[in-house]
C-alpha cells in the first residue's frame, strides 16, 4: 500500500497513472454483446489524453471486472476485444481470487457483484485518475458503480466529462458537460474517479486487426462477493412507459425558438459564497429537507 | 565503319535493357510471393499466353478506339519488326537486299504510325500524360525516318547505298537511331536507372498479360474469358497473414506488376464517375503513384491530371514514398511523429521522403470524424474511400490493370488495420457487426412493408412440404435485401411480389433469418464483418431447399453469385431483370403494354453490379423491348454507363466534391429526353430520385423495371385478388 505516500513522492518522470474501467455493452436492438457505449467513450478520452501528453507521461491501462474467466473467442471475448481495437496493447481481467470455487448452489442465479474487486484493486494499484462510464449496460446498469468506488475509496467522484484538458501529478483540468451544450471547467484534486456520459466525443472505430492482436490478461483480485440483495430481484421484461404527450403552448415561431433555446430556469437557487464549512452544510441540509430527500 | 558504330550500339542498347529488365523485376518481386511458387514450366506457359491474350483479349479493349488501334498496330508492330531486323541486320551484320526489303517496309509502317502518333499530339485531350509522352512522337519519327533511310542503302546500288551509309549522312542517321534506341529500348526498363520511357508499358505490359492475377479474365481457345469481378478473399485464419496493403510492398508481386503495365492513356480518367465529380481521385494518377511508391521517390515526374480539387496540396511532387513506407501515413489516431521523435530533433529518414509534420498540427488532438494527414504520405485516404467501385476504369483499361482490387487492398487496412473508414462508413459497420443490417434495424423490421402480402417463410414452406412428403424444392428463394428497410424500395419490392404472384412463381422468403449480404462492408474494406455476414448466410442458405435465388438488388445479386463462392456457397443466383425477362420467354406473364403507352420515352440505366460486374446488359432491354416502350440510350450506356454513386460505401464515406455524381447521371438521362429512367438497383434508385432537377425543368421519372412490368400485367382471375391488394398503394404513390 502507498497510503502513505507524501509530496515528494511526486517526481515529474513517474508517470500518470490512468485506469479505464470497461464493462460488457450490449447493443439495444439486437441484444448482441459488444463494447459499452459509455464504457468506450471513456476509453477515448484516455487515449486522448494519452495522445496529447508527452510519450511516456501516462501510464493507461484498462479494466474489465469479471466474476468468471472469459474463453478465447467466446461473445464476451469478442465483445471486450472492442476495447483492445481502439488500440490498447492489453486489457486486464480483474476476476476473483478463486473463482469457481464459491458456492453457489443456493439461487438459481447467483450474482456476482465486482466492485468490491475492483476497490480491492484499486486499493493496490493506486493509480492517479480512474475513468468509467456512467452507466452500463450489461447487468444491473444502475449507475451506482462510480458512486461506490468513490465512496468506497474516499475519492472525488464527477460525472459528465466530456473533455480531459490537461493532466499534472496532482490536479486535473476538465470539462463537465452540462445541460444545454454548456461545459464547465474543473480543476479536480488527484486521485480522482471521473465519469462519462453520452455527451463525450464518439469513440474511435475499433480496428479488427488490432482487437486481434490484443491480448486478456486476467489478474485475479479480492474475494468473490455475492449481491445477495439482487439475487432476491425478479426480472421481467420491460414495460414500455405510456408518454406524457407534450402539449405545444406557444403559438408564434419566436415562442418556440425561445422555448427551444431558452436555458432552464434555475428558478429556487441560491448562490452561498465565502461562507463557512458549517454553514454551507447546514444549507445542503435544508434544501434536503425542503426536497423530502431526508426526513 | 557506321555499321560498327550501329552494332555497338544495338548491342549495348540491348544490354542495357537488359539489366533494367532485371532491375525491375526485382522491383516487383518486392512484393508478396504467391501462396505457391511457379515452376520453370508454368512460366513458360504463362508466356506463351502472351500472343493470345495481346491479339485478342487486349486489343478487343485496345479496338474500342480504332484511330488509336490502327495507329498502335502500325507503329508498335512496325518498331518490333523493325528492331529484331535491325538486330540482324545490323547487329549480326547479315544484310541481304530482302531483309533491306523488310527492313523498309517495317520502318515505313512505323514512319506511318508515328504521323498519327505525331498528330494526335498537336492538340492531345486532357487524358492524355504529358511530359516524356510529349516526346515520345518525335522519337519515333527520328527513329523510323532514320532507319528508313539507313537501309535505303542496302537496297540501292552499291554507289548510292555507300553515300547514305557513310560520312556525314551516315553519321546523322547513326545518331537519330541511338536516340530512338535510348529512348525505346533502354528507355523500356530504365536501363538500371530510375527514369523509365514510355515504351515500359510494352516491357511491362507483355509481362502483365503473362502473369495476370486474373487469368479468367482472359479467353482461351475453348472459351471466352469472363467477368472476373469477385473481390478476392482475405485469409483471416491465419493471425500472421497481412490485412490489406499498407505499403506497395504489401501487394502480390502481380500487382506491382501490372501497376508498372500502365501506359498512362487516361481512358479510366475519362470514364472515372469520382475524377468527373472533382472528388480527389484520377484511377490513371493512383496507379502512378503506385508506381512511384514501388521505386522508391516522389510523384514530381508525373505529367498528367492531378487528383481534382485543392489544387496547391494536391500539385504533383507533394507526395511520394518508397516500397517500405506506408501508403496512406499513419493512423489518424497514431501520435504525431513529430513528438515521437522528440529526442533526436525533427527528422526521421526512413526513405527519399522524410515525414514531416505540418506546421501547427502537431499537438493538437485530431477530431476522428475528419481525415486529418500531418505526414506527407504517398496516396491521401480520401482519394482511396472516392472509389464507387463502380469498375468503369477497369473495364477501360488496355493493359487490363485491376484497379478496384487495389483501391480495396489498401481500403482494407485502413479499415481492419488503422480502424480509420471515414464519415459514416464506422457507424454503418457498427450496424453491420451489431444488428446485421447497415441501418441498425431489428431483422424483424425487414418484412413490415410485407404485413398484408403473406409471404410465405421457406422455413414454414419447407416444414408444410416435408409434413407433406412433398420433395419439390422452393422453385425461387426471394432475397430482399437491405432495400427492405426502404420505403421507395419497398415499392419496388410490392411490385416484384406482384409480378411473381402473376406468374404463379413458388416463391418463399427468408424473413428474420436474413441478413445484409456483406457487399458494404466489403467495399469499405471490413473483410471480417463481411466474411462473418458470408458464413452465417450460407450456414442459413444450406438449411433450405431451392433452385434458385432471386433478388432485386444488383449488389446481392453480385455477391451472393460470385463472392460467395469463395466460402462455399454455390447458389444459382437471378437478378430480377433476368428472372422476369425468363419468365416472360416461358410465357408465364401476359402483358398489357397499351397501360404504358401514356408513359413515354424511356431510358435503362445499367447498374455496375448486374452489367459491368456480371455481363447482364440483355435482360433490362429486351423487358423494355416487350412493354413496347421507346428507348433511348444513354451516351454512357451498356458496359460504358456512368456510375450512380451509390457503389462501394461512396454515400457513407461521403468524400466531398465539386458536384455529384448522381447530379451528373441524371444529366446523361435529361439529354436523352426520356421522360423515365428505368432502373434495377435500389442503390441507384435512391440516388437518382435524389436529384433535383434544375429550375424549369421536369424532373425525369425513377421506375424499377419491376414496377413497369407490374403496371403492364394483364391479371388472371385468380390471381387477380392477390393481386390488386399489392397494385392500390403502388399506384396511389406513383399517381402522387
Amino acid at each position: 500500500m502507498k497510503a502513505d505516500r507524501s509530496s515528494v513522492a511526486q517526481q515529474a518522470s513517474a508517470p500518470l497513472e490512468v485506469v479505464s474501467l470497461v464493462s460488457l455493452g450490449q447493443h439495444p436492438v439486437s441484444g448482441r454483446l459488444r463494447r459499452a457505449e459509455q464504457d468506450a467513450r471513456a476509453l477515448e478520452l484516455c487515449l486522448a489524453l494519452e495522445r496529447q501528453s508527452a510519450p511516456g507521461a501516462v501510464s493507461l491501462s484498462a479494466w474489465h471486472a469479471s466474476g468468471s474467466e472469459i474463453a478465447l473467442g467466446s461473445e464476451q471475448d469478442q465483445a471486450l476485444r472492442g476495447y483492445l481495437g481502439m488500440g490498447l496493447e492489453s486489457l486486464t481481467l480483474v476476476t476473483p481470487n478463486a473463482p469457481g470455487a464459491a458456492p453457489l448452489k443456493a439461487v438459481d442465479q447467483p450474482v456476482v457483484d465486482v466492485w468490491p474487486l475492483l476497490v480491492t484493486r484499486l486499493k493496490q494499484a493506486a493509480p492517479q485518475l480512474v475513468v468509467c462510464g456512467g452507466q452500463g449496460e450489461t447487468g444491473e446498469g444502475s449507475g451506482l458503480l462510480p458512486h461506490l468506488l468513490a465512496e468506497s475509496l474516499g475519492w472525488p467522484l464527477v460525472e459528465g466529462i466530456v473533455a480531459i484538458e490537461s493532466c499534472d501529478g496532482a490536479h486535473l483540468t476538465a470539462l463537465q458537460a452540462l445541460p444545454r451544450g454548456q461545459r464547465r471547467r474543473l480543476r479536480v484534486k488527484l486521485p480522482a474517479l471521473v465519469s462519462v456520459d453520452s455527451a463525450a466525443p464518439a469513440a474511435r472505430q475499433s480496428a479488427f486487426a488490432q482487437a486481434r492482436r490484443g491480448e486478456l490478461s486476467t489478474l485475479a483480485s479480492g474475494e468473490l462477493v455475492h449481491d445477495a440483495q439482487a439475487e432476491t430481484f425478479g426480472v421481467a421484461p420491460a414495460r414500455k412507459r405510456p408518454k406524457r404527450l407534450k402539449r405545444i403552448k406557444a403559438t408564434s415561431a419566436r415562442d418556440r425558438f425561445k422555448a427551444a433555446a431558452a436555458k432552464a430556469e434555475g428558478g429556487g437557487g441560491k448562490r452561498l459564497e465565502g461562507v463557512s464549512a458549517e454553514e454551507g452544510a447546514a444549507e445542503i441540509l435544508k434544501l434536503l429537507r425542503e426536497e423530502g430527500v431526508l426526513r | 565503319m557506321n555499321d560498327t558504330i550501329l552494332s555497338v550500339l544495338i548491342f549495348t542498347a540491348l544490354a542495357l535493357a537488359a539489366l533494367g529488365a532485371v532491375k525491375r523485376i526485382g522491383l516487383w518481386r518486392q512484393g508478396r510471393a504467391d501462396a505457391t511458387s511457379m515452376s520453370v514450366g508454368e512460366l513458360i506457359a504463362s508466356l506463351a499466353k502472351v500472343p493470345r491474350r495481346y491479339g485478342v483479349d487486349l486489343h478487343h479493349v485496345v479496338a474500342r478506339d480504332r484511330y488509336m488501334a490502327n495507329t498502335h498496330v502500325a507503329t508498335g508492330g512496325g518498331f518490333v519488326a523493325a528492331a529484331l531486323l535491325m538486330v540482324v541486320v545490323y547487329g549480326f551484320g547479315i544484310d541481304s537486299a530482302w531483309l533491306g526489303v523488310l527492313l523498309l517496309l517495317a520502318s515505313g509502317a512505323m514512319f506511318g504510325g508515328a504521323l498519327f502518333v505525331r498528330r494526335r499530339r498537336l492538340d492531345p485531350p486532357a487524358r492524355l500524360s504529358r511530359g516524356p509522352w510529349m516526346r515520345l512522337p518525335k522519337s519515333l519519327l527520328v527513329f523510323s525516318a532514320s532507319l528508313f533511310v539507313m537501309s535505303l542503302s542496302l537496297v540501292l546500288p552499291e554507289g548510292v547505298g555507300g553515300m547514305i551509309s557513310g560520312g556525314i549522312l551516315g553519321l546523322v542517321l547513326v545518331a537519330g537511331i541511338a536516340w530512338g534506341l535510348l529512348e525505346m529500348i533502354v528507355g523500356m526498363t530504365g536501363g538500371g536507372s530510375r527514369i523509365t520511357g514510355p515504351t515500359k508499358h510494352a516491357f511491362a505490359g507483355a509481362l502483365h498479360l503473362a502473369f495476370h492475377r486474373r487469368p479468367a479474365r482472359f479467353s482461351t481457345r475453348d472459351s471466352a474469358g469472363i467477368r472476373d469481378s469477385a473481390l478476392l478473399p482475405l485469409d483471416l485464419t491465419n493471425p500472421e497473414a497481412p490485412l490489406g496493403v499498407g505499403k506497395p510492398s504489401d501487394f502480390n508481386w502481380r500487382q506491382l506488376l501490372g501497376f508498372d503495365a500502365c501506359v498512362q492513356c487516361g481512358r479510366c480518367e475519362a470514364v472515372c464517375p469520382a475524377f468527373a465529380a472533382g472528388q480527389p481521385l484520377n484511377p490513371k494518377k493512383l496507379i502512378q503513384d503506385m508506381v512511384v511508391g514501388m521505386a522508391g521517390g516522389s510523384d514530381a515526374a508525373y505529367a498528367g491530371s492531378p487528383y481534382p480539387g485543392d489544387e496547391p496540396r494536391r500539385a504533383p511532387g507533394q507526395h511520394g514514398g518508397g516500397p517500405q513506407q506506408t501508403i496512406v501515413g499513419a493512423s489518424p489516431h497514431a501520435r504525431p511523429a513529430a513528438q515521437a521523435v522528440d529526442s533526436d530533433s525533427q527528422t526521421v529518414a526512413s526513405g527519399p521522403i522524410q515525414m514531416k509534420a505540418a506546421p501547427g498540427a502537431a499537438g493538437e488532438a485530431t477530431d476522428g470524424d475528419k481525415l486529418i494527414h500531418e505526414f506527407k504520405v504517398l496516396v491521401e485516404p480520401e482519394t482511396l474511400w472516392a472509389c464507387t467501385t463502380c469498375r468503369a476504369c477497369v473495364e477501360e483499361c488496355p493493359m487490363m490493370i485491376e484497379h478496384v482490387d487495389a483501391i480495396v487492398d489498401m481500403r482494407r487496412h485502413m479499415t481492419l488495420e488503422q480502424g480509420a473508414t471515414p464519415g459514416k462508413g464506422v457507424e454503418v459497420l457498427d450496424n453491420l457487426i451489431a444488428t446485421d443490417n447497415p441501418g441498425g434495424f431489428a431483422l424483424e423490421a425487414r418484412l413490415h412493408w410485407a404485413a398484408d402480402l403473406d409471404l410465405p417463410r421457406i422455413a414454414e414452406l419447407q416444414a408444410a412440404r416435408e409434413a407433406a412428403r412433398d420433395p419439390r424444392p422452393v422453385e425461387a428463394l426471394l432475397w430482399l435485401g437491405d432495400g427492405a428497410f426502404d420505403m421507395r424500395n419497398q415499392r419496388t419490392l410490392r411490385a416484384f411480389v406482384q409480378v411473381l404472384r402473376a406468374a404463379r412463381v413458388d416463391f418463399a422468403i427468408l424473413g428474420a433469418e436474413e441478413r445484409d449480404s456483406g457487399d458494404v462492408a466489403r467495399r469499405l474494406g471490413d473483410e471480417a464483418t463481411f466474411q462473418s455476414l458470408a458464413t452465417r448466410n450460407i450456414a442459413t442458405l444450406s438449411k433450405y431447399r431451392f433452385a434458385r435465388i432471386i433478388t432485386c438488388d444488383p449488389h446481392s445479386f453480385h455477391v451472393l453469385g460470385r463472392e460467395y463462392a469463395a466460402f462455399g456457397g454455390d447458389y444459382l443466383v437471378n437478378h430480377h431483370t433476368s428472372y422476369m425477362n425468363e419468365l416472360l420467354a416461358a410465357g408465364r406473364l401476359s402483358l398489357d403494354a397499351t397501360r404504358l403507352a401514356t408513359l413515354g420515352a424511356v431510358t435503362w440505366h445499367d447498374p455496375c453490379y448486374l452489367g459491368r460486374y456480371n455481363g447482364e446488359f440483355e435482360a433490362p432491354r429486351s423487358l423494355l423491348a416487350a412493354l413496347g416502350l421507346e428507348v433511348r440510350e444513354m451516351q454512357r450506356s451498356g458496359f460504358r454507363s456512368r456510375c450512380c454513386g451509390g457503389g462501394g460505401g461512396a454515400p457513407v464515406t461521403d468524400i466531398p466534391g465539386k458536384q455529384r455524381i448522381p447530379d451528373m447521371r441524371m444529366g446523361d438521362v435529361r439529354e436523352t429526353g426520356a421522360e423515365v429512367v428505368a432502373v434495377g438497383c435500389p442503390q441507384c434508385t435512391a440516388m437518382l430520385e435524389g436529384v433535383v432537377a434544375p429550375a424549369g425543368e421536369a424532373e425525369p421519372q425513377v421506375l424499377d423495371l419491376a414496377e413497369l412490368m407490374a403496371r403492364a400485367l394483364v391479371l388472371e382471375a385468380s390471381t387477380q385478388g392477390l393481386a390488386t391488394s399489392t397494385t392500390q398503394p403502388t399506384d396511389a404513390e406513383v399517381a402522387a
